[in-house]
């Protein structure tokens, strides 16, 4: 395949995800199946997929959410979760007696630790925290890079540190433009707001790649080509990598990279968009119009 | 923005209460000690700590315990142990040849105690307890108080605990009214000081709950898996609100014994935690103020107000039909009930006194847009 020569070119590409042969099995339900796929610097990745086909699951196992039934994770080269099944199931992934893992350990990393390595997210269904304000929640997410302990941040000793941490809150907000709507309760911003406001506070735990799980859900065409620009520019400016579960085809062929698509839990194609488009596989699984 | 908020609010909280530390003061000064304000207001200060510390948890945490009344047992028993005068174990040790511990610490240092022993025992039931969730925790926590008593009312224990005899002889609130050569009182601060005690306690929690690690808590609170996501690592900070919960219930449990002057574990049942549940929920959950004010409130009309409905009252020569002793409970539940039926957010809902000032002109505002 073409994205796999782009790959091999001896250009210097970091790599930053790598999924390795994740299976996430709930019960007798495969979710995700074999996933293998890679996320390199500065890139725009997209992955996309009709309705239940896993991709919020991949993003969970991702980020510590779910522990895979099977597979690695790799980010920044290094490995952020690995898990493989023991007992019976071992015989369906690494071999009769699961030889393949006698050596491996699982790696498993609560979402927070993970959140902490650099990696942040925004939800599909939104989740901010109701009852503060779009200031609140988004100066909540610089907890995480504190320096003070609960002694010095209760009789205030760490004042410049929550100086810092509000001044940054105040940019943030400027730069998704919510700085006129601060102090409103975040659960009463309308919708497209709430959507800027999950990617500010992502922000604001200082990551170096985003995982955005459908951004632009619920958004009109014109808001859609405005986020669109503004993950462009987010990019750019916190030189970041972004990866994203994406339904707005306009948006993904617009903004993405490469593309990764996923059916039943399966990878059935992946390219930049171009390859996408043409390609009579993800047309026929997803696009669904070519004639039966 | 945040930071060009003005202080007004602030400079009217301070006021008010200094004016009411003030007005606490002088009336301890000009009414006689035996008047039943007091009584109210020793124990309200004592229920108010514990009150806020349980909101901590259950109202900004979002940890729905139980074990109130357990950590505030620890926390007298370990106040009483330190601080009985050494001429006075072996009467209150009697059965255990004047007790085990034969030191005592400063009044302060041994309410400090109380609560790190309180948080210590918070600890280690947060370990296996702070996995489960809403009603298991509260079940799992409520055991634990029930289990804690029974402790220490074993025999076994007695060297320190005394048994299930009582604990006495210790300081209490009386003895904090200075008073001159031949004992009488000539500056009365029996209840100037509960309530500066407690009001320190409450001002520590309130810093806590407004500083980057109360925000985390709220965030837990609000949603757990956006909270963990966002780097808040849940586990470590649901325990320290547990323990930090638990210490000031532990110190609210030395101020308790300070009030009842004597200590027995058989007194601190779960109706004590109950009480002070209903104290939360009438104030408001997450409202520290409303938990201030409503365990005022409680303490009045369950030890004074409410009183009346206990006992025989005449009108003329007509007997007031139903009260009778215990009719003041069925009165109490019923006030319960509406108040869960129709004021479900409380008194104070989840806005301080702080906030109150502005809460008129922002619903005008509101209105008008």
């Amino acid at each position: 395949m073409n994205g796999e020569q782009k790959l091999q070119t001896p250009q210097e590409v970091k790599n930053v995800l790598r999924l390795e042969n994740i299976t996430m099995q709930f019960g007798g339900v495969v979710a995700i199946n074999n996933l293998s796929l890679d996320v390199n610097q500065g890139e725009i990745v997209a992955l996309i997929g009709p309705n239940g086909a896993g991709k919020t699951t991949a993003f969970n196992c991702v980020t510590g959410v779910y522990e895979p039934t099977n597979g690695k994770v790799y980010f920044n080269g290094r490995v952020i979760v690995a898990n493989h099944p023991n007992g019976k199931m071992a015989r369906q992934y690494g071999g009769i007696n699961g030889e393949m893992y006698l050596k491996e350990k699982p790696v498993v990393h609560t979402p927070d630790k993970i959140t902490g390595m650099g990696i942040a997210r925004t939800f599909q269904n939104i989740r901010l925290f109701s009852s503060q304000t779009a200031f609140d929640n988004v100066l909540i997410a610089t907890h995480l890079r504190r320096t003070s302990n609960m002694l010095t941040a209760t009789f205030r000793l760490n004042a410049r540190e929550e100086k810092r941490n509000r001044e940054k809150t105040t940019e943030l907000l400027e730069i998704v433009g919510l700085s006129d709507v601060a102090n409103e309760k975040a659960t009463s911003l309308p919708y497209g707001k709430q959507r800027r406001l999950e990617i500010a506070r992502a922000l604001a735990t200082g990551p170096t790649l985003l995982l955005l799980d459908e951004p632009a859900a619920g958004m009109n065409p014109q808001e859609t080509d405005e986020l669109g620009e503004f993950i462009v520019d987010i990019k750019n400016r916190f030189n970041l990598t972004v990866f994203m579960i994406e339904h707005h085809m306009n948006l993904v062929m617009d903004i993405s990279d490469r593309i990764y698509v996923l059916d039943f839990g399966k990878q059935i194609a992946e390219g930049t968009p171009e390859e996408i488009q043409k390609n009579p596989v993800v047309i026929a699984a997803y696009l669904g119009v070519e004639d039966e | 923005m945040k930071t060009t908020k003005s202080k007004a609010p602030m400079i009217v909280t301070i006021v008010v209460i200094a004016a009411i530390y003030a007005a606490v003061f002088i009336a301890e000064q000009i009414l006689p000690p035996t008047s039943m304000l007091f009584t109210v207001l020793k124990k309200g200060a004592t229920y108010a700590l514990v009150a806020v510390s349980m909101n901590l948890l259950n109202g900004f945490t979002g940890i729905f315990s139980l074990g109130q009344a357990g950590f505030m047992l620890i926390g007298a028993y370990v106040y009483g142990i330190f601080t009985i005068p050494l001429e006075a174990r072996p009467q209150v040790y009697q059965y255990f040849d004047g007790g085990l511990v034969q030191f005592t610490v400063p009044l302060v240092i041994a309410m400090i105690f109380s609560g790190l022993a309180a948080a210590f025992f918070a600890f280690l039931i947060g370990l296996p307890v702070l996995r489960l969730k809403s009603d298991y925790l509260a079940i799992a926590t409520l055991g634990f108080a029930e289990i804690i008593r029974a402790i220490f009312q074993w025999n076994g224990l007695g060297p320190v605990t005394n048994g299930s005899n009582m604990l006495r002889s210790f300081p209490t609130f009386n003895d904090f009214n200075i008073t001159d050569g031949q004992g009488n009182v000539t500056v009365y601060l029996s209840t100037l000081v509960p309530f500066i005690m407690s009001g320190v306690c409450i001002l520590l929690i309130v810093l806590l709950i407004h500083s980057s690690y109360g925000r985390a808590l709220k965030a837990i609170r609000d949603d757990e898996v956006a909270a963990e996501a966002m780097g808040i690592n849940l586990a470590h900070h649901k325990r320290l609100a547990f323990c930090v919960s638990s210490f000031f219930a532990g110190v609210g449990g030395a101020m308790l014994a300070m009030y009842q002057t004597t200590v027995q574990a058989k007194s601190f049942t779960s109706a004590m935690t109950y009480e002070i549940l209903l104290i939360v929920v009438i104030g408001g959950i997450g409202s520290v103020t409303g938990s201030v004010l409503s365990s005022f409130l409680f303490v009045a009309c369950s030890e004074w107000w409410l009183r009346f409905l206990d006992e025989k009252q005449m009108i003329g020569d007509f007997e007031v039909p139903l009260l009778r002793n215990g009719f003041r409970l069925v009165v109490f539940s019923l006030i319960i009930m509406i108040v869960v039926l129709f004021f479900r957010r409380g008194i104070m809902g989840d806005r301080e006194l702080w906030d109150l000032k502005f809460s008129g002109k922002e619903r005008k505002r509101r209105a008008k847009e």
